[in-house]
C-alpha cells in the first residue's frame, strides 16, 4: 500500500474561466509554484497542494479572476481530535521529522490586550486637543543613574548647592549612554538569512526616517546598511554570526538574544539552502553550510557570566547601551532582575504571541506566556527591588496595533518593538510559511527573483507611514488620557481597566477590574 | 617577534612607565552592586598628550580597576606606543578585548581575567602566566600567547587570528569556531583539553598536542559535537567513545601532515621548543562528515 499523502491540500485556487485572461501572470508569481500554465489550453492548471493563500496572484491577477478558498473538507466532528491535529499527525508518520512553522502563536489563547481598556478624561482634568498641544513622543532607553552628583559655581551651603540664584549648577555624574527614539515603536530583530536583504534596507531607511532603532537580528550587518548604522541594533547570539569588532562598533547598541518569542528556549537554525553568496558574506561563514545557533551561549550558564558579555561587549564598543532579549518564560520577572543586575541597559521582553522566526510547532504554540503578564511583572519586580531605573523595558511579541503600544506602557513598559506589523506593511501576509524560503512577496526568501519584488524605499515608505500613523494614534490616547507625554503614561496601570479578566490575572496585571 | 628580546627593550631609552595611584575603595551605588563610574580627574586615570610613537610603555596594574586599566591600554597604543607592558596583574577582567590596533604587542605579567583578547583584532597578546576563561572569546584577528594554562571556553566563536597556549586548556574550548575566505582561526594547545573541544565547530583548525605531565587522555569526551567544518588534528591517540556524533577520526593526509608541521613550527618557534620532538609522535585527525549535520530534523 502507497499513498503519496493523506494530507488534503489547506485551500482551493478558484479561476474565473470568464474572467482569466490567459496571461499566465498567476504562475509568474507565484513562489510556490501552485500553477503550471498550460500551452495548449491557454489556462494555468492550479496544484491545489503547494497554495499557502500568500494572496500574491490574487492582488496581481490584471482580471481579478482568482479567488482562494478553504479547503473545508469534512472531517468527523471531534473537540479533541481536530483535523489540524490529525493532518500534523499525518505529516509526521510520513517523514519523522520536527514540524516547522513561523510566524507566531496562532492558538486561540486569551488575548490580554484585548481585555484591557484604555481610560479618558471627562469634565474634570480636561483630556488635552493633541490637533493643537505638542505631543511628546521622545524616549530614551538606557541605564539611569541611581543618584546624581551636582556641584555648584561660586559659593555653595554645606551641601555642595549654591544657595544664591546667580550660582550654576553642574551635573558631575557621567551618565550613561542612552538611545534616542523619536517614537516610542522599534523594530524587533530579523535576521538577514531569515528576511531578504531588501527588508532589512527598508528597516534601516524607515528606522533613520523615523527617528528610531532597527535590529539586524543575529546575521550581521550587510555593508548595504552602514549608512543607517546610527540607527541600528546589532544582536550578538550564541552563533555569533557576523560579529567582529567592527560590527559591534557600528551599531548604536548593541543586544544579546538569549532567547526569542516565536521560540523560547530554542536557538537557530538557518538551514543551508538559505545560505547564498551575500548572506555568507553578511555571516561570515562559507555557503551551504547550515547556520546553527544553538539555545544557550556555551559561555552563559549563570548571572555572573551574562554579566561577563554585557561588559566585553561594552569594553568592546566603548560603553554603547547593551539589550538582552529574552523570551517571556514563567519565570520571568526573576531572570529580568537577574539581567538588569548582569549590567543591561535594556531588557527585550519578547512575549509568546510574537515572532516572525521559523519554529518548531510544538514549541511556538505551547511554551511561554503572555507579553503583557511579562511587561506587569517585570516592571513591578524592578520596582520593588528598586532597579528599575538601571534598564528600560522594551516590549514585544505580538505588538498588532497602536492601542497594544499603549497598553503596554501603561503596563511598565518604555517601548514596543514590532516585527510581523512591519512586515506586513511590506506585503507580507502572515501564511506562516516562512521557514520555507519561497515567500512570493520578496519577504523571507533569499530567491533573487523573488527579493527582487520588494523595492526598499517603497518597503521603507510603507513602514514610515505604518509607525506616524500609529504614533498619531498614540498621541490622540494621550490627548484623551489628558497628558502631553508619552513619559506620562509609563506605568500608569490606574489608567486601565481589565474587562473579563479573572481576579488572579488582574493582580498579576496590577490592573483593577472595569468599574472599579 | 615574540619572546625575544624583551629584556634588552626594558632598558632602552623611549620606555615610559605609567604608575597608578591606588583607586582605594571604589565607591558604590547604592545597592553596592558595582562601583560607580570612574571620571575623569578621580584618581586612578593618568591622562598625557605626550607621544610615545614607537615606544615601549610599562603601565603597573596593581590594584587598578579593570576599566581604567584597559583605558590606558588603549590610550597609550592610541598615543603610538607600539609595545605595553603590564605588570602586577590580578585577575583584571577584558585586557585586550575589543583592541584593535594590528601591529601592537601587548605583554601581561601576572594572571589576567576573564575575556582576554575578546572580539580583539590584530594585536598580539602575551600572557607569560597562566589565564582564566573565554580567552579570545569572537577574536577576529591577531595572536594571543598564553605561556601558563588557560581556562574554559577558549576561542568561542572565534573567526580569525591564532591562540597559542603552552599549557593545559578546560572545557569548551573552541566552540563555535568559524572560518571565512581568509580568515581562519588556529588554537594550538600544547597540553591537554577538557571536554567538549570544538563544538559546534564551523570552520577553522584546532591542534592539540598533548605535552607535559599526562592527566589522562588528551582530549576529553564528546570532541566535536555538532562540529560541521573545519578540523582538529591531536597528537596521541583518540577513542571512539570520546568523539561526538557528528565527526569522525582518521589518520592525516599528506597536505594535513605539511599543514601540522608549518603550525608546529610556528608554535615552537613562538613558545621556544624544538618542534622535532612535538612531531616525533602522530597526530589523529578529526573532521565532521557532513556540513549539514541537522539537515534531515526538520519538515516543512
Amino acid at each position: 500500500m502507497a499513498y503519496t499523502t493523506f494530507i488534503p491540500s489547506e485551500f482551493r485556487v478558484v479561476i474565473d474561466k470568464d474572467a482569466c485572461i490567459q496571461c499566465g501572470r498567476c504562475a509568474q508569481q507565484c513562489g510556490w509554484n501552485v500553477y503550471t500554465f498550460d500551452e495548449v489550453e491557454k489556462r494555468p492548471v492550479p496544484d491545489h497542494s503547494k497554495c499557502a493563500a500568500c494572496h500574491r496572484c490574487v492582488t496581481f491577477c490584471p482580471g481579478g479572476a482568482i479567488s482562494i478558498k478553504k479547503n473545508d473538507l469534512a472531517f468527523k466532528h471531534s473537540d479533541s481530535m481536530s483535523p489540524d491535529l490529525i493532518k500534523a499527525i499525518w505529516k509526521q508518520a510520513e517523514t519523522g521529522g520536527v514540524q516547522l512553522t513561523g510566524m507566531g502563536n496562532d492558538r486561540p489563547y486569551l488575548r490580554i490586550f484585548d481585555h484591557l481598556l484604555l481610560d479618558a478624561c471627562q469634565v474634570t482634568n480636561p483630556s488635552i486637543d493633541p490637533l493643537r498641544e505638542p505631543m511628546e513622543m521622545r524616549t530614551f532607553l538606557g541605564r539611569k543613574p541611581d543618584f546624581l552628583d551636582v556641584a555648584a559655581d561660586g559659593p555653595t551651603d554645606g551641601n555642595g548647592v549654591s544657595p544664591t540664584a546667580s550660582g550654576t549648577l553642574r551635573l558631575l555624574t557621567e551618565l550613561d549612554r542612552q538611545l534616542q527614539l523619536e517614537t516610542p515603536i522599534m523594530f524587533g530583530g530579523m535576521s538577514y538569512g531569515s528576511v531578504s536583504l531588501n527588508v532589512h534596507r527598508s528597516l534601516a531607511m524607515a528606522a533613520t526616517e523615523l527617528g528610531t532603532f532597527m535590529n539586524t537580528g543575529e546575521g550581521g550587518m550587510h555593508a548595504d546598511l552602514e549608512p543607517y548604522q546610527d540607527h541600528i541594533i546589532v544582536q550578538c547570539a550564541s552563533g555569533r554570526f557576523g560579529v567582529d569588532s567592527s560590527y559591534l562598533q557600528a551599531g548604536a547598541a548593541v543586544e544579546i538574544k538569549i532567547g526569542q518569542g516565536a521560540k523560547p528556549g530554542i536557538g537557530g537554525h538557518l538551514p543551508g539552502e538559505k545560505i547564498d553568496y551575500e548572506v555568507s558574506v553578511t555571516r561570515m561563514i562559507p555557503q551551504g553550510t547550515d547556520a546553527l545557533s544553538p539555545a544557550p551561549h556555551h559561555d552563559i550558564y549563570s548571572i555572573e557570566d551574562l554579566r561577563q558579555l554585557i561588559y566585553a561587549l561594552k569594553e568592546a564598543t566603548g560603553y554603547k547601551p547593551i539589550s538582552v532579549k529574552i523570551a517571556c518564560v514563567h519565570n520571568v520577572a526573576a531572570i529580568a532582575s537577574g539581567v538588569v543586575r548582569a549590567g543591561a541597559d535594556i531588557i527585550y521582553l519578547d512575549g509568546f504571541r510574537g515572532g516572525t522566526g521559523a519554529s518548531p510547532t510544538v514549541i511556538r504554540d505551547h511554551v511561554g506566556i503572555p507579553v503583557e503578564i511579562a511587561i506587569a511583572t517585570v516592571d513591578q519586580r524592578l520596582r520593588d527591588e528598586g532597579i528599575r531605573n538601571r534598564a528600560s523595558i522594551v516590549a514585544a511579541g505580538g505588538i498588532r496595533q497602536s492601542a497594544d503600544v499603549a497598553k503596554a506602557i501603561a503596563l511598565g513598559a518604555d517601548a514596543c518593538a514590532i516585527g510581523t506589523a512591519a512586515l506586513v506593511a511590506m506585503g507580507c501576509h502572515v501564511c506562516q510559511k516562512c521557514h520555507t524560503g519561497c515567500c512570493s512577496w520578496g519577504i523571507c526568501t533569499q530567491r533573487p527573483e523573488l527579493t527582487r519584488r520588494l523595492d526598499p524605499e517603497w518597503g521603507a515608505s510603507q513602514v514610515v507611514n505604518l509607525v506616524h500613523a500609529w504614533t498619531h494614534e498614540l498621541a490622540e490616547v494621550l490627548g484623551a488620557l489628558g497628558v502631553n507625554a508619552i513619559e506620562s503614561l509609563r506605568g500608569s496601570r490606574e489608567r486601565l481597566r481589565g474587562l473579563g479578566l479573572d481576579k488572579m490575572t488582574l493582580d498579576i496585571l496590577g490592573v483593577k477590574p472595569a468599574g472599579l | 617577534m615574540i619572546g625575544q628580546g624583551q629584556e634588552e627593550r626594558a632598558a632602552a631609552p623611549d620606555s615610559a612607565v605609567v604608575r597608578n595611584v591606588p583607586t582605594g575603595p571604589a565607591r558604590k551605588g547604592p545597592t553596592g552592586i558595582e562601583p560607580a563610574r570612574i571620571t575623569a580627574g578621580q584618581p586612578g586615570t593618568t591622562r598625557g598628550t605626550a607621544s610615545r610613537k614607537g615606544a615601549r610603555v610599562v603601565i603597573d596594574g596593581k590594584g587598578v580597576y579593570y576599566k581604567t586599566l584597559n583605558e590606558q591600554i588603549r590610550e597609550e597604543i592610541e598615543r603610538g606606543a607600539t609595545e605595553v607592558v603590564l605588570d602586577n596583574i590580578i585577575g583584571q577582567r577584558y585586557i585586550g578585548t575589543g583592541l584593535a590596533f594590528p601591529g601592537v604587542t601587548v605583554t601581561v605579567n601576572g594572571v589576567p581575567g576573564n575575556d582576554l583578547a575578546a572580539f580583539m583584532n590584530g594585536p598580539t597578546l602575551v600572557v607569560n602566566e597562566n589565564a582564566q576563561d573565554g580567552v579570545a572569546n569572537t577574536m577576529n584577528s591577531g595572536l594571543v600567547v598564553i605561556k601558563g594554562d588557560a581556562g574554559d571556553v577558549l576561542g568561542y566563536g572565534m573567526r580569525g587570528g591564532s591562540v597559542y597556549v603552552r599549557g593545559n586548556v578546560g572545557y569548551r574550548v573552541g566552540i563555535h569556531m568559524k572560518a571565512f575566505e581568509n580568515r581562519q582561526p588556529l588554537i594550538v594547545v600544547g597540553g591537554h583539553a577538557r571536554d567538549f573541544l570544538g563544538e559546534y565547530m564551523a570552520g577553522g583548525e584546532i591542534v592539540v598536542l598533548g605535552l607535559g605531565p599526562s592527566g589522562g587522555p588528551v582530549v576529553g569526551s564528546y570532541v566535536g559535537t555538532g562540529m560541521h567544518a573545519g578540523v582538529m588534528y591531536i597528537r596521541g591517540a583518540v577513542d571512539e567513545h570520546q568523539l561526538g556524533k557528528e565527526v569522525r577520526a582518521t589518520e592525516p593526509t599528506e597536505t594535513d601532515q605539511a599543514r601540522i608541521r608549518d603550525i608546529v613550527a610556528d608554535y615552537c618557534r613562538v613558545m621556544g621548543m624544538a618542534p622535532e620532538e612535538v612531531l616525533q609522535e602522530p597526530f589523529v585527525k578529526i573532521y565532521p562528515y557532513t556540513s549539514r549535520p541537522y539537515g534531515r530534523r526538520y519538515v516543512y
